[in-house]
Parts: C-alpha cells; structure tokens; sequence
C-alpha cells in the first residue's frame, strides 16, 4: 500500500489532542495550541533533571512498550527516542521496516496489526512518505499513541520542538527574536516544524535565506520573511539554523555544486558577525562541514549543536509522557 | 486554627535535635518535596542552622497515580545540590496523609543515591494512611474529615488552613 498526500488528509489538530485538549498523538505541530507547545516545553524542562540522578531514569513509562517503526534510516533520531523512552523505564523494540516485511509483500496496514498484537503501547514512526504518520494514526488501536519521527518532506515535530526549547533556554522571549533559517529549505520537514512552532510561540520574525530552487513555491504563506542574500539575512538575527544540505533527496540539478553553494550559503565565522553578537548557532545534523557549515563556526563558541542532541532527550521524554499519561 | 506555624516548627526544630543527638546522626542534609514541604524545609533548615542549601524533590515522576490522572505539566525539577550517597536526610513534607508521596519521594531519593539514613519531618499528620509509612517528628497532629483537606500557603509568610469541600455530586 502506498499512502498519497489525499489518504493523509489535511492534519487536523483534532487528530492529535482528546476531547480535554490532552495530547494523544503527536504528529505535527502546524494547528496545535500555543499552549500545548508551551506545555512540552515546561515539562521537557523539569526532565532535564533526570540526567543528573545516578540512576538516569524515572518510572513513568514502566511496563509499556515503545515501538521505533523506522521505514527510513535514521542514527540519532532513533538512538534518542529510544533513550528517552528507557529513560522513562519503557520497553523498546527498534523495527527496521525498509529491510523488513514489506519487502516480502506485506502491507502497512497488515504490519500494524501483527504489532498491535504484540501489546505495544506507542509507535514511533519515520517514513519516507509525507503523511505516513498521520495515516497510522487514524488507524492504530485506541490505545496506541503515534508520534511523528519525521514523514517526507512535511514535519519532523520532535526536532522542530527541541530546536525552539533550545532556543528558549538561551534566549526566552520569543516575541523578541529575529530567527533566520538557512539553506535547503525545501527538502526539510525540520524547516517546516521550526516555523510553525516559531510562528505559534510569536516570535519576533522568522526568515528563510535559501537559493530560489531550494525554497517551496508557496514558501511565503508559512509566515516568513525570504532572504536570497545570506548577507543581507543574517543582519542583526538573534539565532542562525543551519539546514543540511539534503543531496539524498535532490533529483534534479538544484545547485551548480556544492562548492558554489558554500560560497554564498556556508556559513563562515565572517557571516556569523553580521548577526547580533550573542547569536546562537544551531543544526539538526548531521551536519555537512565545508558545505552549509564551516567547521569552526560547528564548533565554535556560538555553536549549541550538541546541546540541540542533548535536549532532544528531554523534549522526546515530555512528549511521550504527554501522550501515555491519563489514558481512560 | 490552634497553633501558629511558628510554634510548630519551633517544636519540630527541638525533636530534630533531640533525634539527632539520640541517633548519632551529624551533618544532616534537608530534603524538602514540592512545594509546601520545600517551604517547610527552608525554615527548619534556618532554625537548625544548617548551613549547605536544601535540596528540592519533585516527585511528579515517580507518583503512582500517572497513569489515572497524567502528568501537571508545569513541574519544576527536582533539585538536589549535594551528593546523596551515604548521607544522613532529612525528608520534610508539609502534610503527611496517604503515604503516597513518601513513598514515590523515598523511590527517587534512591535514584540519586543511597543515603545511610532517612528521617521523615512533617508539619501536620492527619489520618488516613494508606501505606506503611510513618514520621519520627511531627508538628502537629489533625483530626479531620475526608472531606477536609489541609491548604498551605507561601513562603512567606508560611500558613496553614483547613478547607471543607463541597460534598461531590
């Protein structure tokens, strides 16, 4: 079975919370309360203290099963998903999908089932097709919560949500921060997740700086400023994004090459000192020096990448916990 | 009300000592749980002049009851500033009732160490125990209603009051 953008519907925020507007599954954050996000970031903060105990968990999730559905490669999404829910004390099974029963003829629908009957409690789901997420999710047992570990080109929620606990941590109030996201926006459910969240939690101004061919075509009605000149868009920014440059996904010739690109969309320690000076440097990773960063710049003073990894941690512990508390 | 807050932490502070000498314990550590236990334990730490900060449980995490009523998403972490292995605590909580909370409080002490001794300060026992569970010093001891609850106020000033509920429909 193949799942079309039509069969995933539009993504109704309904989908995602229960009737008192707890969140039962977490599959984007375009349409989702402010106050929901805010609640993410409150309790991902109080988890933070977990990582200081000797013992480096608490037991929220104990006796259920968390499942890592991964039709699409993945090391550090999957690695922190899978620590965040040992964190919590959960069992966890990590199913490679792609070299798996699919390939024997088995349907998607028919994989659920067989591990639905396992009595497996969440599903964290990555896929290559954009709404896959949402499509088991209208599909799943009652008592399954699902959570969006990046669907194609459309969000990868988790990341969009420890990128702007990253940013609050650093910098607080969002109504006073001008955020620039740079590169290949177009191939990146991370950029999308990051402006919605930016956009639901007001901040200041967000701005895209990309080439014209590797923006969306209707980039603009996700509430950003286009930047064609790194220069000109990283004047006075209170923190920088880095995309990765996302040659997997490239079919057509979008860049004359990767060393052109470098040349007016790296980022260097001499563009960075066009931004305000307590700037923050961030990258979903894994980052690819020499071609949207410089190695110094990854890891220089103004860099918070390992710290992103880190938050991940704690951002993925809330919203699992989020998701399984007070199920009846 | 009967007591003033002051005059029970005036007594809790003279038990302490006196448990402390009878016990041979010295340098003890104050562990206060969130948040009323925390005010509690600020101001005995102060009466008993012990000097290196107290540390804050918040026990959320560890309650038995997540999975009935979830999580209250502003929880603010759990602070403990010093090394908990072989120490001598002092867990204080405001009301001490179910045992619930003492429980789940002496599970994630557990998670940050093993202390050579816990001793459990509370300001008010009531009724109603629900686990095996029991305070060596108490401020004061409350006869009450179920439908009675204790509420209390601060930091400062620190208070306590008795609330009725309106019987449930």
């Amino acid at each position: 079975m193949t799942i079309t953008q039509h069969q995933a519907g539009p993504l109704p925020a309904k989908l995602q919370l229960r009737e008192d507007g707890s969140l039962r599954h977490f599959l984007s954050i375009e349409g989702l309360p402010r106050q929901t996000l805010i609640d993410i970031l409150d309790t991902a903060e109080s988890f933070v203290s977990v990582h200081a105990q000797s013992v480096k968990k608490v037991p929220l999730l104990r006796g259920k099963t968390v499942v890592n559905l991964f039709f699409e490669p993945s090391t550090r999404t999957r690695t922190t998903f899978e620590l965040a829910a040992k964190r919590l004390s959960a069992d966890v099974l990590n199913l490679n999908i792609a070299t798996s029963a699919t390939t024997k003829g088995e349907s998607l629908l028919d994989t659920l089932r067989n591990i639905e009957a396992m009595f497996c409690d969440m599903f964290i789901v990555r896929h290559a097709d954009s709404g896959a997420a949402h499509f088991i999710a209208r599909h799943v047992a009652p008592h399954i919560a699902v959570l969006n570990a990046g669907d194609g080109q459309h969000a990868h929620p988790t990341q969009g949500m420890l990128d702007v606990f990253t940013i609050r941590k650093h910098k607080g109030d969002f109504t006073r921060l001008k955020v620039a996201i740079v590169g290949d926006i177009l191939h990146s459910r991370v950029a999308r997740s990051q402006i919605h969240a930016l956009n639901i939690l007001n901040t200041n101004e967000v701005r895209v700086i990309a080439p014209k061919t590797l923006l969306p075509a209707d980039v603009e009605k996700l509430g950003v400023h286009v930047y064609h000149d790194m220069n000109e868009g990283l004047k006075d920014v209170d923190v920088v994004i880095m995309l990765r440059l996302q040659r997997e996904r490239m079919q057509n010739a979008l860049l004359p090459s990767e060393h052109e690109f470098f040349q007016f969309y790296g980022l260097t320690n001499e563009r960075l000192k066009l931004a305000r000076e307590d700037a923050i440097v961030m990258h979903p990773g894994p980052a690819n020096r020499g071609v949207e960063i410089a190695s110094d710049v990854a890891d220089g003073p103004q860099s918070v990448i390992l710290e992103q990894v880190s938050n991940g941690i704690a951002v993925r512990m809330a919203i699992m916990s989020m998701v399984m508390g007070a199920q009846q | 009300m009967t007591e003033s807050v002051n005059e029970l932490l005036d007594k809790m502070t003279r038990d302490c000592q006196s448990w402390f000498a009878d016990n041979g314990i010295d340098n003890p550590q104050i562990i206060g749980i969130h948040t009323g236990g925390a005010w509690v334990a600020e101001a005995l730490r102060k009466r008993l002049g012990i000097e290196s900060p107290a540390g804050t449980l918040n026990i959320t995490f560890y309650r038995d009851d997540y999975s009935r009523i979830g999580l209250h998403p502003q929880v603010s972490p759990s602070d403990i500033p010093f090394d908990i292995e072989g120490q001598h605590l002092l867990l204080v909580d405001d009301v001490l009732y179910t045992g619930r909370t003492i429980r789940a409080a002496l599970n994630e002490i557990f998670d940050y160490g093993r202390p050579a001794s816990v001793t459990l300060a509370v300001m008010i026992e009531r009724d109603g125990r629900e686990l095996p569970v029991a305070a060596q010093i108490i401020g004061t001891r409350l006869e009450l209603e179920n439908n009675q609850q204790v509420k209390i106020t601060g930091p400062d000033p620190l208070e306590y009051n008795i609330e009725t509920r309106e019987a449930s429909v």
